[in-house]
């Protein structure tokens, strides 16, 4: 579904992507693991078209998305949840979704709107209860799955989330994993950006280890997880005997 | 996700992805591929294409070994949960190690040349080869596990009689094993006057040193079963790199985790399509012991047109040769060099040998004739007996070859003519 080959990307004087190359098949959980500063957004923000490559190939669908603008980008069904939610506070839950639709207005009418209204009210009743609210008094978790409701209104085939768990209780968090495997189920792909390796690994399918801009692992969940090199870096492990050492 | 019939578009992008992958370790992991890299002035980030591999330098059986024991290892030893070695051109062997995820791809490899020899959880699979520091053993042993088949490692360190024993009583169903072990095996069952149809068998997968279409037929016939071909070799991984499937017309390399060139051993050019050349293998899954544009001196051809069977993946040509003096005998991989040193390392002076290869009652015999040197001390019976005791049993453990040992006068045998000459004659074909 996306595949990504030799991506170069960066600001200004900054190189941040140093040639990377993956790809998310359909239907297929895929996430991406690195430390802080590893590129980890910066490539989510190339693919949405936020920040232009300077190299490489980024296919979604048979479609080069080098050129094309961000919200060209939404309306072929590529759709980033950003980093720290970006919802609109002063706006009401409604409000929000709505403008998520946006791209679709222009092709389609109120009622399709409505309609996937109910779907993502149907995922998240709690944003039904609170639809007159301002979006800004929500919780953390309510506002993650609004700025994920949001997403699913421009009716996409790829969802990328961007450290959907940051700042959320545990508890919190477990919910959210849970709405990204049912989003999967129902035939949603996703890539998905996360600090907290061991939760990702938990509900994808397979995983790419950033560094520095570059791809240095790939596997699936499962093989990540049993790699030393990500249990000491990523998953916590030996941290006592190192110290000790 | 199926590998085996992946579209070769797919294919290609999850081989750009893992070579990427896997340079990027290989050169923050390992110094020998850091230096090789820098010093051919090498920036990685303009490897965007496997095409690209070809602007990378090789890498050899001698750096292999120079790095001995754990030089190329790009994972620290504890993360290594198994050590294998095979020889090395000179005295000093070549270790592999492979992580725990290794040895997890090792067996599935395996796991998918026996499922495409029609293998299943129902089969007695009997593995004569050497369980030890030889990758055969335990290599055909896990795959054959992750399938589910019953195994028994009978191991080579028995008598063929032994193990046609064990075919008939456990009712073995596969055999694995070099095809000339297969070979002895089936001049065994002739022998003990066991009817071939009354042993079970019915595949034969075999492997580890070259042979042609007419053993295949041969052991087919001998042995009731239908024999598949299978290539690897330790420093890439062992068994599990190339294998034959139902159609037997050639072997399909496990693309997803190698990637494979065929190259001019002269030129060091990509071979022409069709043109016989030099197998040049890269492992873009592999942990714990990358190995980049690893030249084999095994020499084939590439078959690239799609097979009839539905996988994708290329095929290549049965091994036609080498293209160095390595000799295979008795399953032992032996150059001429270490043997030299052996001698060497005994009587302390260079000496003329020369090394006979025959085959005996379908097992092979070496002869190793040293041309006896003219000094004193050498005239005695007993000096001489104990000196023969000595090579023959230095070559036993070092190469697990029995050797015949007969001295030669010296200046009696052929004298080296340019550097062409290979002191080895093989009268096996």
């Amino acid at each position: 579904m996306l595949r990504v080959k030799n991506c170069e990307s960066g600001y200004g004087k900054l190189r941040v992507l140093k040639g990377v190359s993956l790809h998310v098949g359909s239907g297929e959980i895929v996430t991406i693991i690195g430390a802080n500063g590893a590129g980890k957004t910066t490539f989510l923000s190339t693919v949405a078209g936020i920040v232009r490559p300077r190299a490489g190939e980024i296919i979604f669908d048979g479609d080069d998305l080098r050129s094309a603008r961000p919200h060209d980008i939404v309306a072929r069904g590529c759709c980033l949840v950003p980093e720290g939610r970006r919802i609109f506070a002063p706006m009401t839950v409604e409000e929000n979704l709505t403008l998520g639709a946006y791209t679709q207005l222009r092709k389609r009418n109120m009622s399709f709107v409505k309609k996937e209204q109910d779907r993502v009210y149907a995922t998240f009743p709690v944003l039904k209860e609170r639809r007159k609210q301002y979006a800004g008094t929500l919780s953390g978790g309510e506002q993650q799955m609004l700025a994920i409701g949001r997403a699913l209104m421009s009716n996409p085939r790829l969802i990328m989330l961007d450290e959907p768990s940051m700042g959320l209780a545990p508890l919190v968090v477990k919910s959210i994993f849970q709405t990204i495997t049912a989003l999967r189920r129902d035939g949603m792909t996703i890539l998905l950006v996360e600090q907290n390796s061991r939760a990702a690994l938990g509900i994808a399918d397979r995983g790419y280890v950033m560094e520095t801009g570059r791809i240095v692992l790939e596997g699936t969940s499962q093989e990540l997880l049993n790699n030393n090199d990500v249990q000491r870096a990523y998953l916590g492990k030996e941290y006592r005997s190192m110290d000790e050492r | 996700m199926n590998y085996e019939t992946m579209p070769r578009e797919e294919l290609r992008q999850l081989q750009i992805e893992r070579l990427q992958t896997t340079l990027n370790r290989a050169y923050s992991n390992v110094v020998f591929y850091r230096q090789a890299f820098d010093s051919a002035k090498i920036d990685l980030e303009t490897i965007r294409d496997t095409g690209d591999i070809r602007r990378l330098p090789f890498t050899t059986r001698d750096d292999l070994a120079a790095s001995y024991p754990y030089g190329m290892f790009a994972v620290p030893l504890h993360d290594i949960v198994r050590i294998h070695a095979t020889s090395g051109t000179t005295g000093k062997p070549i270790a592999v190690g492979y992580t725990k995820n290794d040895i997890t791809h090792w067996s599935e490899l395996v796991a998918r040349q026996l499922a495409a020899a029609g293998i299943t959880e129902h089969d007695v699979v009997q593995i004569a080869f050497n369980y030890g520091l030889f990758t055969g053993g335990l290599g055909f042993h896990y795959g054959a596990e992750r399938i589910g088949a019953s195994v028994i490692p009978a191991s080579t360190g028995r008598n063929v009689r032994e193990q046609v024993m064990i075919m008939r009583d456990y009712k073995a169903t596969v055999l694995v094993t070099m095809p000339n072990h297969a070979a002895a095996i089936a001049g065994a069952v002739e022998e003990m006057g066991i009817h071939p149809e009354n042993l079970q068998l019915r595949v034969g997968l075999f492997g580890a040193e070259p042979w042609s279409e007419t053993l295949r037929e041969h052991l087919e016939h001998r042995l009731h079963l239908t024999a598949y071909d299978s290539y690897g070799l330790s420093e890439i991984m062992g068994p599990g790199v190339a294998s034959e499937c139902s159609e037997r017309c050639g072997l399909h390399v496990n693309e997803d985790h190698f990637i494979v060139e065929l190259i001019n051993p002269s030129t060091l050019e990509p071979a022409k399509a069709g043109d016989e050349g030099e197998l040049v293998f890269t492992t873009i899954a592999k942990e714990g012991f990358p190995v980049i544009r690893y030249r084999t001196r095994d020499l084939a051809r590439l078959l690239e047109d799609p097979c009839v069977c539905g996988r994708t993946t290329v095929r290549m040509s049965r091994i036609a040769g080498r293209t160095d003096d390595m000799i295979i005998i008795q399953g032992a991989k032996v150059f001429p060099s270490q043997i030299q040193e052996v001698l060497l390392d005994i009587l302390g002076i260079k000496l003329e040998y020369l090394i006979v290869l025959d085959r005996k009652d379908d097992a092979d015999v070496m002869e190793l004739q040293v041309a006896m040197p003219d000094a004193a001390g050498f005239d005695e019976i007993r000096t001489v007996e104990r000196l023969r005791k000595d090579i023959v049993s230095r070559i036993q453990t070092a190469f697990d070859i029995a050797a015949k040992i007969p001295f030669m006068e010296a200046g009696s045998l052929p004298q080296k003519t340019g550097i062409k000459h290979k002191p080895v004659v093989d009268n096996r074909k």
